[in-house]
């Protein structure tokens, strides 16, 4: 079972969380990655660091990352993996995921889950966007949510 | 340099139940020993490299200058390296560096390594990573062999069919290898349609975590002809780290800048320090984590242009009869990887190569310059060459 590509509710409700905190804007209408932006050498890291990987500076910024990209490359993720994955799936329900790299505009490139599940409808360089999609459940039934990216139009592989 | 191999030594590589994994390493060196026509307290010092213990499910963390007790204790000069994929490179580049400072003569270099069934699966925080990364699934080492791949065969206009041919060509000359963990032969059809791990890799296109171990010994090039009469020259080892904008394993983001791989900057000191041209070599190991892993090395260490692989391998020409023979011992693919013992099975292969003891699998035309090249987590390769 992959993600489900259904719309999560944008009002904040108790029964919700996102897998960590600070990792995208949440609630939103238009939510967003949230990284950091060194002030020295305009590097932009995702999730935020305290200090630049390139310079070392620790002259950084919070940084909100474009909600668009294009698809870098992307595989199929077709066995359960072992822990720490966290997925509510069994070895017997376990049915596979996408992941792959969307470079979003020239900042960065961040590796994330994708909502389409069959490799044959992706393609490099397809247009995507960020979406916020239920991933698993808590022990207490609180839904956790994780950010994804979506085909803007599943129509483009097909 | 002023270094060469006079002895070789191996444990063949696989499963071994209730044998440790010094027990492997001891094998080899006393192998290794026996080739050179000398003894444990003819050695003057010993360096010892092996990945155990990091990994889970393994045995307990174990240093390599414990197998002193076994081997004798002579009181030489005994180095443990750990040091990622590139173990057993940085293993030989040490014993290298002993003898080229003049230090010593003559001494052993062993890798070696027992690893648990399945894949490497790591915890986030030991490589500096959020919880959340690993809990979402995408913190597996195989999942980035095949991005990498995958954006590789798109630019560069690789098939699947490619894939194949890498893999099968493995298990064939595993197949004539002893020493091999897979010696069984399959199709490039049972490849292919074999269970699918991570688009586009299937199950046989991928190597498995193992048992084994190598060892060498190295003697002073101007002294080696004391030794052996057939001395195998160790022209340069180069080791190299990930740079800014390399595409490596365990990254929740990448910089759009695309840097080199540490591979290119290894494979480029190490042909520079030999003063060989990539076009020289004769003979290849080179790292087949997976078989696209293969083809993108191929190009990484300057063997050939990026693309050019495809029809490489249509042609044959990486078969062992033909004109870049790769991975003649069956590569990881076949023998399987026990990280600390991986670079220095493919040193062992090209010395039986230069020397002409490589049985069947033996390249024609007497080879004279081979290479070896590994690579993996965290980003960091290492070469070497070697000629006779």
């Amino acid at each position: 079972m992959g993600l489900r590509e259904t719309t999560v509710t944008t009002t904040p409700r108790a029964t919700t969380r996102p897998i960590a905190p600070d990792l995208f804007t949440w609630p939103a209408e238009r939510p967003c990655l949230v990284g950091s932006r060194c002030v020295e050498c305009a590097t932009v890291v995702f999730p935020a660091a305290d200090t630049c990987p390139r310079c070392g500076s620790a002259q950084v910024e919070s940084h909100e990352l474009a909600r668009r990209g294009r698809l870098f490359t992307y595989t199929t993720q077709n066995f359960l993996p072992k822990e720490p994955y966290a997925g509510p799936e069994t070895e017997e329900t376990f049915a596979g995921f996408t992941l792959g790299y969307v470079e979003l505009g020239d900042e960065v490139m961040v590796e994330a889950r994708l909502t389409e599940p069959d490799p044959e409808r992706l393609q490099i360089g397809m247009e995507m966007e960020m979406v916020v999609v239920p991933f698993r459940r808590d022990a207490d039934g609180t839904e956790v949510l994780t950010f994804a990216f979506a085909p803007i139009d599943p129509e483009v592989s097909s | 340099m002023n270094v060469a191999i006079v002895g070789v030594g191996m444990h063949p590589f696989g499963r071994f139940e209730g044998r440790n994994a010094l027990e492997l390493g001891e094998y080899a060196v006393r192998q290794a020993l026996m080739d050179a026509g000398i003894t444990w307290p003819d050695a003057e010092f010993a360096v010892g490299g092996t990945l155990g213990g990091v990994l889970e499910g393994s045995d307990e963390s174990v240093q390599a200058d414990v197998m002193v007790s076994q081997l004798g204790l002579t009181g030489l000069q005994f180095t443990n390296v750990h040091n990622g994929c590139a173990t057993a490179g940085s293993t030989l580049a040490m014993g290298a560096a002993l003898i080229e400072s003049g230090a010593y003569d003559l001494g052993v270099c062993v890798g070696f390594d027992k690893h648990p069934r399945g894949h490497f699966n790591a915890e986030p925080e030991q490589h500096g990573l959020p919880r959340w990364y690993g809990e979402l699934g995408l913190m597996i080492t195989t999942q980035f062999f095949a991005m990498k791949l995958n954006r590789y065969m798109h630019d560069y206009g690789i098939s699947r069919d490619a894939l194949a041919r890498v893999a099968a060509k493995n298990f064939r000359n595993g197949a004539r290898n002893p020493n091999a963990w897979r010696r069984k032969p399959l199709s490039e059809e049972e490849i292919l349609e074999a269970r699918m791990l991570n688009y586009p890799l299937t199950q046989y296109m991928f190597c498995s975590p193992d048992e084994g171990a190598a060892a060498v010994v190295l003697c002073r090039a101007d002294k080696a002809r004391e030794v052996t009469d057939r001395p195998v020259y160790l022209r340069s080892v180069a080791v190299r780290t990930r740079t800014w904008g390399s595409f490596e394993v365990f990254a929740p983001w990448l910089s759009p800048d695309r840097g080199q791989a540490p591979t290119v900057d290894a494979a480029r000191r190490c042909f520079e320090q030999a003063g060989v041209e990539p076009g020289d070599v004769d003979v290849a190991q080179l790292q087949d984590s997976e078989s696209g892993a293969e083809i993108m090395h191929m190009a990484e260490t300057g063997l050939c242009a990026d693309g050019e692989q495809e029809e490489l391998l249509e042609r044959g020409e990486t078969e062992i009869t033909g004109r870049l023979p790769v991975n003649t011992d069956g590569g990881l693919i076949a023998n399987g990887e026990p990280i600390g013992a991986s670079g220095m099975r493919q040193v062992h292969e090209i010395a039986l190569q230069l020397r002409g003891d490589a049985g069947e699998r033996q390249v024609p035309g007497e080879p004279k310059v081979g290479f070896t090249q590994v690579y993996g987590a965290p980003g960091v390769s290492a070469c070497t060459l070697l000629s006779v």
